[in-house]
C-alpha cells in the first residue's frame, strides 16, 4: 500500500483562496500560486483545488490559474468546481490537472462520473461527497459553497459512495461538514465505515486540528490520506513535523 | 536535447511536457511521424484508455514508427503498459516491445484499487536515476508484467514494476513530473541517454 497522503485543501474563490468555518464567512487567505509553491516545499503529498464559488453560480472554472500552478508544481494535484461535461474536464486536464473532482454536478446527472471514467480513466475522477448526520444516518448535502443555495439530498452517504464506485469514481474525498472548520478530529466512526464500504481510496476530510486527529484517522481507519486547510494555511500545524510525528507512530509516510 | 511527447488528443501531457523544459530539453507536442523521428527523445505519456491509444497510434500512421525506433523512448503510465504485448484493458494488442499481458490489479479486501498515492520503490540494478527507498507517485488499476527488464518495483498487493527497459525503451509506471526531487532525477538520468 503507498503511504498515507497529507492534503491541504486550497478553497478557491474569484481566484484566490479563501477559508471559512462550517463553510461560511469565508476570509481571503492569499494568491493560489504561492500557496501551491509553499505546499510543495513543505512536502504536501498532493493538493486540492476547490472552486467553491463554481457549482452554485452555475458557471465553470477559469482554468488560466489551473495552469499556473502546473507549472510550478511537482506534486500531484485535484481541482473541483463547476465541472460539467467531459469538454470541461478535459480543459482542467489539458491545463495540467492530474485529477478533477465532481460533487454537485454528479448529484444532478450521475451519469457524469462514467463519462469522465470512460475517457480519462478512473485515476482521474474524483467524488467529493460533502455529508451531515441526520435523524437516521449520513446524508449527502449539495451546493455546500454557497451557504444560501446548501440542501439536504435524497441520497444516503454509503449508497451514493457505492454507487459511484459502481459508475467508474476513483476516488472519494469525503467532507464531514458538522466537523468542518471546528477542528475537534476526524469524524473516525464515518470515515472508517465509508472507507471500508468502497474499494477505491478514500480521503478524509473535516475536522482536523492538532496532529493526534491524523494519527487517529489513520489508525482507526483505512483511510488513504487525510484533507485539511485552516491547520495549514494558518501554520498552526507545520507538515514536515506533522509527517515525523506520525512516522514515529508507525504510519508509513513519504518523506 | 529535444523531447517529441507523443500527442494523441487525450489526456493530460501539458505537466510532462513542462518538467522537460524545466529541465532545459526543447519539447515538442506532436503526432507527425516527421518530428517524432528528429526529435533526440521520444516520451509516450498516459494517454486515456489502452484501446482508444492503440487506435489512435495505428490511424497516425505511429505505431510501426514506434517499434522501429533507434533512439531513447519512455512510456509514461498508460504509456509504459503499451510497450508490452497486450493489455486486459480493452483486450487491446500493445507495441510488442516488451513480452507479457497488462492486467488489472485484483481488488481484495484492504486493497485500494486504483493503486494511487507515493509508493517506495525497490531497485533492481541500475534504476535511472532512482535511487532505493525513493518515494514516487502512482496513479493506476492496470500494471505491467514483472520480468528481467524489471529495473524497480514497487508493491501493491504484489509487485508492480515500476521502471522497465530494454535496449533503447523505458517504461515507468509512476508519473516522473509528479513525483518530486526523485522525479526529476529519474528525466535527468532519461536526457543523459
Amino acid at each position: 500500500m503507498p503511504a498515507r497522503r497529507i492534503i491541504p485543501c486550497l478553497d478557491v474563490r474569484n481566484g484566490r483562496v479563501v477559508k471559512g468555518v462550517r463553510f461560511r464567512d469565508h476570509r481571503d487567505m492569499g494568491d493560489i500560486v504561492a500557496h501551491a509553491m509553499r505546499y510543495r516545499d513543505e512536502g504536501a503529498d498532493e493538493l486540492v483545488f476547490y472552486d467553491i464559488s463554481a457549482s452554485p453560480e452555475g458557471r465553470t472554472l477559469d482554468t488560466g490559474w489551473v495552469t499556473r500552478v502546473s507549472d510550478v508544481i511537482d506534486i500531484p494535484f485535484a481541482v473541483a468546481g463547476g465541472i460539467r461535461t467531459r469538454d470541461q474536464a478535459a480543459a482542467c486536464l489539458g491545463a495540467g490537472a492530474d485529477k478533477v473532482s465532481v460533487n454537485s454536478p454528479a448529484l444532478e446527472r450521475p451519469e457524469l462520473i462514467g463519462e469522465l471514467a470512460r475517457d480519462f480513466g478512473s485515476q482521474c475522477v474524483v467524488l467529493g461527497v460533502d455529508t451531515l448526520a441526520g435523524a437516521s444516518g449520513y446524508i449527502v448535502q449539495r451546493n455546500s459553497g454557497d451557504p444560501e443555495k446548501i440542501r439536504a439530498t435524497p441520497r444516503r452517504t454509503l449508497d451514493w459512495i457505492r454507487e459511484a464506485v459502481e459508475r467508474g469514481a476513483g476516488e472519494i474525498v469525503l467532507n464531514c461538514m458538522t466537523r468542518d472548520g471546528v477542528r475537534e478530529g476526524f469524524d473516525i466512526d464515518h470515515c472508517r465505515e465509508a472507507a471500508a464500504a468502497v474499494s477505491i481510496p478514500l480521503v478524509a476530510s473535516g475536522g482536523a486540528g492538532a496532529r493526534e486527529h491524523f494519527r487517529d484517522v489513520f489508525r482507526e481507519t483505512e483511510a488513504s490520506g487525510a484533507l485539511a486547510a485552516t491547520v495549514f494555511h494558518a501554520r498552526t500545524i507545520a507538515i514536515p513535523r506533522l509527517k515525523e510525528y506520525l512516522a514515529t507512530c508507525g504510519i508509513e509516510m513519504r518523506r | 536535447m529535444s523531447v517529441a511527447v507523443i500527442d494523441i488528443g487525450y489526456g493530460n501531457i501539458g505537466s510532462i511536457a513542462r518538467a522537460f523544459e524545466q529541465l532545459g530539453a526543447a519539447v515538442r507536442r506532436t503526432a507527425d511521424p516527421a518530428e517524432i523521428e528528429a526529435a533526440s527523445h521520444v516520451v509516450l505519456p498516459g494517454v486515456g484508455a489502452a484501446r482508444h491509444a492503440m487506435e489512435r497510434l495505428g490511424s497516425l500512421g505511429l505505431a510501426d514508427r514506434l517499434r522501429g525506433l533507434n533512439r531513447p523512448m519512455l512510456g509514461i503510465c498508460l504509456g509504459m503498459q503499451l510497450l508490452f504485448e497486450s493489455s486486459e484493458e480493452g483486450e487491446t494488442p500493445g507495441l510488442g516491445l516488451l513480452p507479457g499481458t497488462v492486467r488489472r490489479i485484483a481488488p481484495v479486501p484492504g486493497l485500494k484499487v486504483p493503486h494511487m498515492g507515493w509508493s517506495r520503490l525497490a531497485l533492481r540494478g541500475d534504476g535511472i536515476g532512482l535511487a532505493d527507498g525513493d518515494y514516487v507517485f502512482f496513479a493506476h488499476s492496470y500494471f505491467c508484467p514483472d520480468g528481467p527488464a524489471t529495473r524497480a518495483a514497487a508493491d501493491h498487493g504484489g509487485v508492480v514494476p515500476a521502471v522497465v527497459e530494454r535496449g533503447n525503451i523505458v517504461g515507468v509506471q509512476f508519473h516522473p513530473e509528479r513525483s518530486a526531487a526523485p522525479g526529476r532525477r529519474f528525466l535527468e538520468a532519461f536526457l543523459d541517454r
